[in-house]
């Protein structure tokens, strides 16, 4: 059905070709003996071919085209005609004698283009009388294509000032008044085709239409060339009245294409200039017009004006070009009731655009921005529909990048609400966003009430926003999501440790929220920015002592036990041991032997009472052994307590291997070479002996078990003490200990159910060269090894 | 044949000329087997001056009981072939009887002669000036020579010429309102108007105005009435929406048009009308007839 209408249409285009095409012929022959009237005949009879209603504009477009090339000759001959005497006025009048309006004022168009090129009558008055006439043709494509030919061949002969056809005082207004009448009428034409034929073919007939806009739009380029529309008579003439026919076609595809025209071919200046009354026009559009898109597209083309120089920027403000768009927006979404979110929110990233680059430094328009998006959002709850959510990122990235500061954005307290219209994933996306702008610009969130703030934005990612909601995000994802809030962590720090003291209580508000999962993400960077802060004031301490300072180190240390026990909800004792160590470390450096003990209190009954996995509890004891000896603040007894609890832990290991090696490093406990009243060699000896007696049991454990002896290498280890703490001086380690086990080892190692272990006889090798190079040195050192044999 | 041709050939030749023939204006007459020709123009109240010379055939005698020129206004009906209905009849004796043997020239004038109307050339009816020479020969059978001019009469401008301004409409469907600038137009005039859609509920496809002439002949039962489209001009294509306003600009010269003729001697009038056509989709007709007076202005030129 539509291939058959497609080939008629063909047919009926070929048909009409050839017609015109004839008449083109006898009309050139007419042409060439300078035959008048024979020309007038068949070039009329030629032009009756666009008389066809058949065609569709694309159609009627090429025929129309053939004419407008066959026109041009007749032109070139009517102006000869002139030359030889004819009397142009005359031609005017004959012409019109053809019977047939279509083909009459085609002639009569390109016989005024003539007559005004003679100037025998002023451009004005020809161009008055043919779009006077053009009034015959309502047929919207027959009209449009008649008016566009009118257009076209009076373009370069408008009354314009500084044009050969200048007229008088209003010549300008004569020119502007002609394009602006032929495009009120082909403007009418086009937006009465829509109303014509069949409803069935809307469609049809909107492709259609919007084939035709250019020729409407092209009275706009006109008027824009036009040297005499200056801004006053931009503003009094030009854009009122254009304006007019615009809002009273009440047509949408004409109010979309023309006020989208209008804002593209007139200079940025002017529209700066009227914008009132450009704005005004909008609200007054039909409600489905796509009016975002037009106010976007001029918000755009004044941003990129303002960035083109500032030397225009002071006129965006004399102008008060905020207010006025701003104002014009909410207008329009007022008006437009049914306008999606996204519509809305789009108007409202255009301004915000607009502002961040008309108006860098007024915080409060964007902030004004945002508070109208929010309103406009109220009671709808979340977004669903992901072109407005697309939208939103776009209004909540802009600041972030144009100001590269984050400071900036949290001073805009509609912020946090635009972001809690989005949905949970775009939400976070979005947290996420500004926490990569605080990364990469290395902002330091600075005060309590900024960090207060940022956590208020991204508060997707600190809590769960909705618990029945158990998103099923990637694992993947969390991590990295929380990772990323550790990393901020970071960022939020100030010199003012006053301040500091005040941003670690408000990170701690907040991080406690988080829930069990999200807690071993973001307490450790808690628990090192305050001890960090700790430090801080300790080194501060010993500069200025005697002052008095808000925030002590007891206070932290008193925050950040009640932080890590939070972590027992999680639960995740190992990494609250971790920290308690830290913690007590941090302590010791500060003197603070109650709190410190507290802190390996703590430690130790998470040890005794959570972590129960053997490899977990290896490390464990290890660590605590480790803090344990740089420990120099506590007192005699509670080191006591504390060494001959870790000590008691060691041997209980699982493993005899572990055993061992808990119960050797335990050694270390009791002789910190710094204090001379924590050498104690006979306890040292104990462990070390009692390391040997477990790598024994060991070892024949493993006879019995595997039938092979176990491995050496705890004893070899053991021999590394040994030497260590020889050399440290502990007398109770002698050369016959060393000695002996030298012989142990290597016995063992030649022993037939050893199993050669390559690592094994290396460290060995190793320690045996060790011991032979202290020989070597000589001195002293070389003295105490000389009676080891090896 | 050709001694018998010879015996029918006229006995002399007559040719009659005006005497300001060269300078007078002439102007196209069609004949009754169709032809053209050129024709001097006359107007009421000239004298028509002009001399008639008769030549015998190559030395014959021809014999004659009296020379006579006649003026002849005559209106001749079609429907009633071959009669004639002088309305003005003037004879002016040139010769008494006698013998011609030579070439002999007589002038001849009708002074200030009244002829009121004018030349035309209708459909059903024909008014037509002619001379008519008869050299009187009795039972030789007279010899007659015609010939015919056209008189054109002109009248002033009118002093009053009020415009045609009319609302007309079908309820509910079509109001228009239209406006020709003058109701008297001149032959040469143009007529300038415009059409103005106060209503348009049909779905027009165009609008013409037309020039019609209607001839009317005979008075009574016999009275034909003959009407003819003169001019067909286009003044309006595709459909016009409530508000628009159609300008009419349709110079009157290219067509044959002719004054109005109101009752001229009791026989025929001439009248004219413009007739606005408005055609709808399914090509029905809308039109409003208005008459027009038509007039002769006197040329300028």
């Amino acid at each position: 059905m539509m291939a058959g209408v497609a080939e008629d249409e063909e047919k009926w285009l070929s048909a009409g070709i050839t017609g015109l095409q004839q008449n083109a012929f006898y009309m050139h022959r007419a042409l060439d003996s300078n035959n008048l009237k024979d020309a007038l005949k068949y070039s009329a009879q030629m032009l009756s071919e666009l008389r066809t209603s058949r065609l569709s504009p694309h159609k009627y477009y090429e025929l129309y085209m053939r004419a407008f090339d066959e026109l041009r000759k007749l032109e070139m001959f009517f102006k000869e005609e002139t030359n030889r005497g004819c009397s142009i006025v005359e031609l005017y009048e004959l012409v019109q004698h053809a019977g047939n309006i279509l083909p009459r004022l085609y002639l009569l168009c390109t016989v005024g283009s003539v007559y005004i090129r003679s100037k025998e009558a002023p451009a004005k008055d020809v161009l008055k009388d043919l779009i006077e006439m053009c009034r015959g043709i309502q047929h919207p494509v027959r009209g449009l294509f008649l008016r566009s030919y009118l257009s076209q061949v009076s373009r370069d002969k408008l009354p314009d000032i500084g044009s050969e056809y200048e007229g008088d005082a209003d010549t300008a207004m004569d020119a502007v008044e002609f394009v602006l009448q032929n495009f009120t009428e082909m403007n009418k034409l086009w937006v009465r085709m829509q109303h014509q034929g069949p409803a069935r073919d809307k469609e049809k007939r909107e492709k259609e239409r919007s084939e035709l806009r250019d020729l409407v739009g092209k009275n706009l380029h006109v008027l824009g060339q036009i040297e005499g529309v200056d801004l006053d008579m931009y503003r009094e003439t030009v854009l009122p009245r254009v304006l007019e026919q615009v809002v009273n076609c009440k047509d949408e595809i004409a109010q979309y294409y023309l006020m989208d025209c209008v804002i593209q071919v007139f200079p940025d200046e002017y529209h700066l200039q009227t914008l009132e009354t450009l704005l005004g026009a909008c609200p007054q559009l039909q409600p489905s017009v796509d009016i975002k898109t037009v106010l976007a597209g001029l918000m755009e083309r004044l941003s990129n004006y303002a960035a083109s120089s500032a030397e225009v920027l002071p006129t965006f403000f004399q102008v008060e070009a905020f207010a006025k768009l701003n104002i014009a927006i909410g207008k329009v979404i007022e008006a437009q009731d049914d306008m999606p979110i996204y519509g809305a929110v789009t108007l409202y990233a255009s301004l915000l655009t607009f502002t961040l680059h008309v108006h860098p430094d007024r915080l409060d328009y964007v902030d004004q921005i945002l508070g109208a998006c929010v309103k406009k959002l109220s009671g709808k709850g979340k977004l669903d529909d992901s072109k407005a959510t697309k939208q939103i990122v776009a209004l909540l990235s802009a600041p972030l990048e144009k100001y590269k500061d984050i400071d900036t954005a949290l001073k805009l307290s509609n912020y946090p609400h635009v972001m809690e219209y989005l949905d949970n994933g775009t939400n976070k996306e979005m947290s996420n966003v500004i926490i990569q702008s605080i990364m990469k610009n290395r902002t330091c969130i600075s005060t309590a009430e900024k960090v207060e703030a940022l956590f208020e934005l991204i508060k997707g990612l600190i809590k769960d926003i909705d618990e029945n909601l158990q998103d099923e995000l990637d694992e993947e994802d969390f991590k990295e999501e929380q990772n990323s809030v550790a990393r901020l962590i970071q960022m939020l720090y100030t010199d003012d440790t006053e301040e500091m003291m005040k941003i670690i209580h408000t990170v701690r508000k907040h991080i406690l929220t988080g829930g069990p999962k999200r807690l071993p993400f973001t307490v450790p960077p808690f628990a090192f920015s305050a001890l960090k802060l700790v430090r801080r004031l300790q080194s501060q301490n010993e500069n200025v002592s005697g002052e008095e300072v808000a925030a002590t180190p007891k206070d932290i240390f008193q925050i950040l036990m009640q932080t890590i026990e939070a972590l027992s909800s999680v639960p995740a004792p190992e990494l609250a041991l971790r920290l308690y160590l830290q913690c007590a470390e941090a302590a010791n450096d500060c003197d603070l032997e109650p709190v410190a003990y507290e802190f390996f209190t703590q430690a130790y009954i998470l040890y005794e009472e959570e972590i129960s996995d053997s490899k977990a509890q290896v490390t464990s004891i290890h660590l605590i052994i480790g803090t344990l000896q740089r420990m120099h603040a506590f007192g005699v007894e509670n080191r006591d307590t504390l060494t001959h609890k870790a000590t008691g832990y060691s041997s209980k290991l699982l493993k005899k291997p572990d055993q061992c090696r808990a119960v050797y490093a335990c050694s270390h406990l009791f002789w910190l070479d710094e204090h001379n009243d924590m050498k104690d060699g006979e306890r040292v000896m104990l462990c070390l002996k009692r390391a040997l007696r477990i790598a024994n049991a060991a070892q024949q454990m493993a006879n019995a078990t595997r039938g092979s002896s176990g491995s050496v290498v705890l004893f070899i280890e053991i021999l590394n003490k040994y030497l260590y703490f020889y050399e440290k001086g502990v007398s109770q380690i002698t050369v016959d200990l060393i000695q002996s086990l030298i012989e142990l080892v290597k016995q063992e190692m030649s022993g037939e159910n050893t199993t050669p272990e390559p690592a094994t006889d290396a460290f060995f090798a190793s320690t045996l060269r060790y011991i032979q190079f202290q020989m070597d040195k000589g001195g002293v050192v070389a003295d105490k090894y000389k009676p080891i044999k090896i | 044949m050709n001694y018998i041709i010879g015996a029918f050939k006229p006995a002399c030749h007559i040719s009659i000329t005006f005497f300001d023939g060269k300078s007078r204006k002439q102007v196209p007459s069609k004949k009754e087997n169709g032809q053209t020709l050129m024709v001097p123009l006359f107007q009421s109240q000239e004298n028509i001056v002009g001399k008639i010379s008769i030549e015998p055939v190559s030395g014959k005698k021809v014999e004659h009981n009296g020379i006579k020129v006649e003026l002849l206004g005559q209106i001749e009906m079609y429907f009633d072939k071959g009669n004639f209905y002088d309305f003005t009849s003037l004879v002016r004796e040139l010769d008494i009887p006698g013998e011609l043997y030579e070439q002999k020239t007589y002038p001849f004038e009708f002074s200030s002669v009244e002829m009121p109307y004018e030349t035309y050339n209708g459909v059903n009816v024909r008014l037509r000036y002619v001379l008519k020479v008869t050299i009187n020969r009795g039972y030789a059978g007279s010899i007659v020579e015609y010939q015919d001019f056209v008189v054109r009469n002109y009248t002033p401008p009118p002093s009053i010429n009020n415009s045609i301004k009319m609302e007309v409409g079908i309820e509910d469907c079509l109001h228009i309102e239209f406006e020709y600038n003058k109701s008297k137009y001149h032959l040469k005039d143009v007529i300038i108007g415009k059409i103005y859609f106060l209503l348009v509920r049909i779905k027009l496809k165009n609008m013409d105005l037309e020039i019609r002439r209607r001839e009317s002949t005979g008075s009574g039962a016999n009275t034909h009435v003959e009407t003819e489209t003169l001019a067909k001009f286009e003044l309006m294509d595709g459909a016009p929406v409530r508000g628009e306003s159609i300008p009419i600009r349709l110079f009157l010269s290219p067509y044959e048009l002719t004054p109005t003729y109101q009752n001229i001697n009791n026989k025929f009038s001439v009248k004219y009308y413009l007739n606005l056509v408005l055609v709808d989709e399914e090509d029905r007709r809308y039109f409003k007839q208005q008459e027009i007076t038509m007039l002769r202005l006197a040329e300028t030129s």
